[in-house]
């Protein structure tokens, strides 16, 4: 790889991590709100989203504007997103739970939003995990794309998880639904033209 | 029915400060004797302004209170916005000068009282319950206010009235957030009448011993502690009481979610949040939710005979 590109990425890579970083510094100065778990709940499932939105536009944009330097960060932005995932999760677990598996269980058979998460979440290890470079040579290239085309079905649920979460103002999942929709559209049209 | 209503008369005002300051306040209680201050005739002002003399209630709970900050700065009040800080933010543009709240429907003598003459009428207690918000959070909130009975007996009710309906401002001027179709404008809350005759539920004017803090439902709102938050109305400009169920806002908004009752009840499932635990403001394991927010002794009666899973 050459050295440009090792550049971007961590470029990347640091401001990625800059949301945390901020929620982190927040969090020690008090300004999470009277209810900080709640909080970062919101902030890392809102990042999830955000950073899977972003590896879903890396193909769409390098095709339409043939930026073909662009295309390495597709990979790093999934990890991203499966990154933040995992912090959610974990804020569910550890802050939000504080591991009352009596309660998750409830949580994920009596609340669909849970349920949705959790599906979203076990996809997204499933695709993080395969994105390795062994295991994508190991099941050819025809297998691995189509494995990981279920990366839509995470944005749907993700979508979906969020706008039963919000009580009234549905204003922002449906702000993200729509941008999912228009990357997928844009996915279609460019395959109906080759 | 009867009810023992128990008073305990001090001159005391719990305020802010001490609250912040618990071990301070329990060292001093003997001695305390905050002088309170304004007399009744100019008692109407600005939140911040402090009340008294304040009878204390056996109705009012041991625990801590939740931090001022966190009571003035985390609240469900979508008239200013959805976000839990925009009401705070926000509540600026609620002008509560000449307030009047009108009282009528159902009753012999329909009044519009001004809060002058409300706090002249009624003394005020300081009540300190809990909160149980159905988003499975709790806070303790040290309320200044009156019992509502006291205001309804004042207009006497006819015999065929059943409910009470409470009514919020209505001005998308002073409450941006009317603009906003997310919930059917003025915000609505009801309750059967002997629910409203409780003992326990008030109209409060205060909080820490202050004039209510605009974000918190100045300068009159409801408190009904064994129910969901959002059955206490804020900022209420107008009381009726009705033969029929009042229509309530967040029941007209989605009625698989909101029933009309809305008792915290940890047996009922919420497809959003579990309601077995809550998180007090504060803390961070939750804790158990009781049933009736932990006031069933005093309310389950109520409810006999009724199926709670069905009128939820
Ligand atoms: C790829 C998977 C996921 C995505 C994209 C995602 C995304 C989101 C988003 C966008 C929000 C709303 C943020 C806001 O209100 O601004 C959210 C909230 C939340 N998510 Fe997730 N999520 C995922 C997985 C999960 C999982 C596995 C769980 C736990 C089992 C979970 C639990 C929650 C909870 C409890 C909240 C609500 C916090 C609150 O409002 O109190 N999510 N998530």
């Amino acid at each position: 790889m050459d050295k440009r590109a090792v550049n971007l990425k961590n470029c990347v890579l640091v401001a990625a991590l800059l949301p945390l970083v901020f929620l982190v510094v927040r969090s020690y100065l008090g300004e999470l709100t009277a209810n900080p778990i709640e909080y970062v709940s919101q902030a890392t499932g809102w990042w999830t989203l955000c950073f899977l939105s972003i590896t879903l536009a890396i193909t769409p944009i390098r095709k339409l504007f043939k930026f073909q330097w662009i295309f390495p960060l597709r990979r790093l932005f999934g990890l991203i997103a499966f990154f933040y995932a995992c912090v959610h999760l974990a804020t569910w677990v550890v802050l939000d739970q504080f591991f009352d598996f009596e309660s998750m269980l409830l949580d994920i058979k009596d609340r669909p939003y849970i349920t949705i998460g959790m599906s979203a979440f076990v996809i997204t290890s499933i695709l993080a995990y395969t994105s390795r470079k062994s295991i994508r040579l190991a099941l050819g290239p025809q297998r691995w794309v189509h494995i990981h085309r279920l990366i839509y079905v995470i944005a749907i649920l993700g979508v979906t998880h969020f706008y039963l979460i919000v009580k009234r103002d549905t204003t922002e999942p449906l702000v993200f639904a729509a941008i999912i929709a228009v990357l997928l559209a844009a996915r279609f049209i460019a395959r109906q033209k080759k | 029915m009867k009810y023992l209503i128990p008073k305990i008369k001090e001159n005391e005002v719990t305020s802010r400060d001490l609250f912040e300051n618990r071990r301070e306040w329990l060292k001093m209680m003997g001695a305390l004797s905050l002088g309170s201050t304004i007399a009744p005739a100019t008692l109407w002002a600005a939140a911040g302004r402090k009340l008294g003399p304040l009878e204390k209630s056996l109705y009012s709970t041991t625990e801590e209170a939740t931090a001022f900050k966190d009571v003035t700065r985390y609240n469900n009040f979508y008239e200013f916005g959805t976000g839990k800080e925009d009401p705070v933010k926000f509540a600026d543009s609620l002008k509560t000068d000449g307030w009047k709240i009108s009282v009528g429907g159902e009753v012999a003598k329909p009044t519009v009282f001004d809060m002058d003459q409300l706090l002249k009428k009624f003394p005020l207690e300081e009540r300190i319950y809990r909160l149980r918000c159905v988003e499975a959070w709790s806070m303790v909130i040290p309320w200044v206010g009156f019992p509502l009975h006291k205001l309804i007996r004042a207009v006497q009710p006819t015999g065929s009235a059943k409910y009470v309906e409470f009514v919020t401002l209505h001005d998308p001027e002073q409450m941006p957030g009317q603009r906003s179709p997310i919930l059917e404008w003025p915000y609505r809350e009801g309750l059967r009448l002997d629910e409203a005759l409780h003992p326990l539920t008030i109209l409060s004017v205060g909080v820490f011993g202050e004039v209510l803090p605009n974000q918190n439902g100045a300068p009159i709102r409801l408190v009904v502690p064994w129910k969901y938050g959002f059955k206490s109305a804020k900022s209420i400009v107008q009381i009726n009481l009705t033969e029929t169920q009042p229509k309530t806002a967040w029941n007209l908004a989605n009625s698989r979610e909101y029933g009309f009752y809305s008792n915290v009840n940890p047996a009922v499932n919420h497809p959003r949040w579990s309601q077995r635990k809550e998180r007090r403001i504060g803390e961070f394991r939750k804790r158990e939710t009781l049933p009736f927010n932990g006031y069933g002794e005093w309310v389950a009666s109520l409810y006999s005979g009724m199926d709670l899973e069905k009128f939820f």
